[in-house]
């Protein structure tokens, strides 16, 4: 009973990145294992954002930065320095986690609202710079020789890979996720959200355990953005750092439910799922960005908790599984 | 000695744009100063402001600066309405609630104006002649635009301070609970106060429309400079805004003449994240 309580809450998050990977393998369409791919990284994504975000409560409106830097470290030493996609993968982690090491002492001192315009203002002066930075190509990026794919059997070999890798780093990001949730360090993190002053008069040393919260919620994003680039074809700046994507994976934390394993992982799957639907339905495609937009403010000021907080809310007895 | 030239020509021009965009920070300082919000729909109120320019002028054949007080009146009511529908359910949640709400106004805005307008840039066809004081021209229309932000500013400033509902304003982002026991309406003077911000953002876009093409999605890079201003000058100091606009409008001016000019955002915001570490009240005082 203690084991399997132990494990509960990670045991739906789990079954539904094994489903994703499933789809596309049964239906053995490649249309959907696209989609699938998009879903995993949303996921990816949301759930390394959760960490900062949904257990620390600090809000990061520029999360993004860690994926397109990432993304940028690994394709350069790719292409430039014959990198294989595992090592540079790798590297893209290491680098954004580094990189979320250096800022985080510095900015997470600032609280509230001016966290958020810091990191704001962090992703884009990295677009701006990165823009003026010749190694990495300037304006234009860099382009991966076509030639490549060929060590990872062609091009349609490598796609089915990165699809593979990308499930694994979802199940790694969710995995990550969930220890850090059960563990001291999290419980340590969490009293930071509801009290940052409080939590440090119990003992939690607040600025190192929410740089290590920051460092680990930007891994996993640059790796992410490694083999995102690579899959792609090519890395420019305006693809890199997108501001409102960052936003996009708030959306989905809010959705899901902050703070918990699962619900990034089903706001990332609602909220793809319904872009696909508005993007490629008739009457909603020209305003899909409006409809968007009026569900998550309707999210906003009815359900804050997002929908495992309105779930555990009104059924207590599933507290226990959605964790 | 060309670079001497080249500052003579941009450094003025950079300053008067710095006031323009000073009356835009205005509106999202003054925003922020009242009640703790950051309003992520600022650029797109910046672009319907553009717009309104575009077709009072195109269309009706209005002077754009008479078309100022409609879209003036137009920003006060959207603000009012953003208000009442999308803030005053999240003005005591946490900030990750009023960013986002803000934000999915500014969805809805964005996707609208998309189906609408398209994103393809308009322009505004129109020159109020150009003054040449030494070797540098000075272009009519960012010469009055300049003059219009000193006139809302001053007249921000006596509204603020000489009127009634201005030192509501003051009361409730002084301390809310106690304006609201001196018997304040609170939530009218919020929802003024939020319209007051829009109002500037959408006459400050109106302005900018006379300068420079535009498109729906034109707001956002004002709405970046609006944070930068706003924690140059100090958010919530109205004032600090207008100075801050002015050292964005000189740094604009003078880097051009010694790096390439897509150097300029980088410095920016570098600039913007240096402060909010080092000084986050801003170089001029954070509201008092």
């Amino acid at each position: 009973m203690k084991t399997w309580q132990r494990f509960s809450g990670v045991i739906l998050p789990i079954l539904v990145v094994a489903a994703l990977v499933a789809w596309p393998v049964i239906t053995g369409k490649a249309a959907n294992r696209e989609s699938a791919f998009t879903i995993l990284k949303a996921i990816a994504l949301a759930t390394s954002l959760n960490i900062l975000l949904g257990y620390t409560g600090y809000v990061s409106f520029g999360h993004i930065v860690f994926y397109g830097f990432g993304g940028y470290v690994g394709i350069f030493l790719l292409t430039e320095k014959e990198w294989s996609l595992w090592t540079a993968i790798l590297a893209g982690g290491v680098s954004s986690g580094l990189l979320a090491f250096l800022l985080g002492t510095a900015i997470l001192r600032l609280r509230g609202a001016y966290f958020a315009l810091a990191t704001i203002g962090i992703n884009e002066a990295m677009r701006a710079f990165i823009n003026n930075f010749e190694l990495f190509g300037g304006p234009t990026g860099i382009t991966l020789k076509f030639s490549v794919y060929k060590i990872y059997g062609g091009a349609a070999q490598a796609l089915q890979t990165t699809f593979y890798i990308g499930a694994g780093l979802a199940l790694l990001a969710l995995l990550l996720s969930h220890i850090v949730r059960t563990s001291k360090f999290g419980l340590g993190l969490l009293a930071i959200r509801e009290n940052e002053d409080a939590a440090e008069v119990m003992g939690v040393f607040a600025p190192s355990a929410k740089t290590w919260a920051y460092v680990l919620s930007a891994i996993i994003p640059g790796m992410i953005g490694v083999l995102f680039f690579f899959k792609n074809g090519n890395v420019e700046p305006h693809d890199a750092f997108p501001l409102h994507a960052s936003i996009e994976l708030l959306v989905m934390v809010m959705l899901g439910g902050q703070g918990t394993v699962l619900g990034p992982i089903l706001g990332a799957l609602a909220y793809q799922g319904m872009r696909g639907y508005l993007v490629t339905s008739d009457f909603f495609k020209d305003i899909q960005l409006s409809v968007s937009g009026a569900l998550l403010l309707a999210i906003v000021l009815f359900i804050p908790t997002g929908a495992i907080g309105w779930l555990r809310q009104r059924i207590p007895s599933l507290r226990r599984v959605l964790a | 000695m060309q670079q001497i030239n080249l500052l003579l020509t941009s450094l003025p021009d950079g300053i008067l744009l710095g006031f323009v965009y000073g009356l835009a920070a205005m509106g999202l300082t003054l925003i922020w100063g009242v009640m703790n919000v950051i309003n992520l729909s600022h650029g797109p109120i910046i672009a319907l402001g553009m717009f309104g320019t575009f077709f009072l002028f195109t269309k009706a054949g209005l002077n754009p600066y008479v078309g100022l007080i409609p879209i003036a009146v137009f920003g006060l009511l959207l603000g009012v309405l953003i208000y009442t529908v999308a803030v005053h359910r999240v003005i005591n949640a946490p900030h990750l609630s009023s960013l986002l709400a803000t934000f999915s106004v500014n969805m809805i805005i964005i996707g609208l104006g998309t189906a609408a307008l398209t994103t393809s840039p308009y322009n505004v066809d129109f020159a109020a002649g150009s003054f040449k004081v030494g070797s540098t021209t000075l272009l009519g229309t960012r010469l009055i635009a300049a003059l219009i932000t000193m006139l809302f500013t001053g007249g921000l400033y006596l509204f603020l301070y000489r009127t009634r509902p201005g030192k509501y304003i003051r009361a409730v982002a002084n301390n809310r609970a106690a304006a609201e026991l001196m018997g304040v309406p609170s939530t009218r003077i919020l929802a003024l106060s939020f319209g007051l911000g829009t109002m500037l953002a959408a006459v400050s876009g109106a302005l900018i429309a006379t300068f420079f093409p535009f498109s729906i999605l034109a707001g956002g890079s004002y709405e970046l400079k609006s944070f930068v201003i706003g924690v140059l000058g100090g958010l919530g100091n109205p004032v600090g805004a207008l100075f801050g606009g002015l050292v964005l409008g000189i740094l604009e001016g003078i880097i051009p003449a010694f790096l390439e000019t897509s150097w300029v955002p980088v410095i920016e915001f570098g600039l913007f994240v240096v402060i909010l570490l080092v000084r986050p009240s801003g170089l001029f005082g954070a509201k008092q």
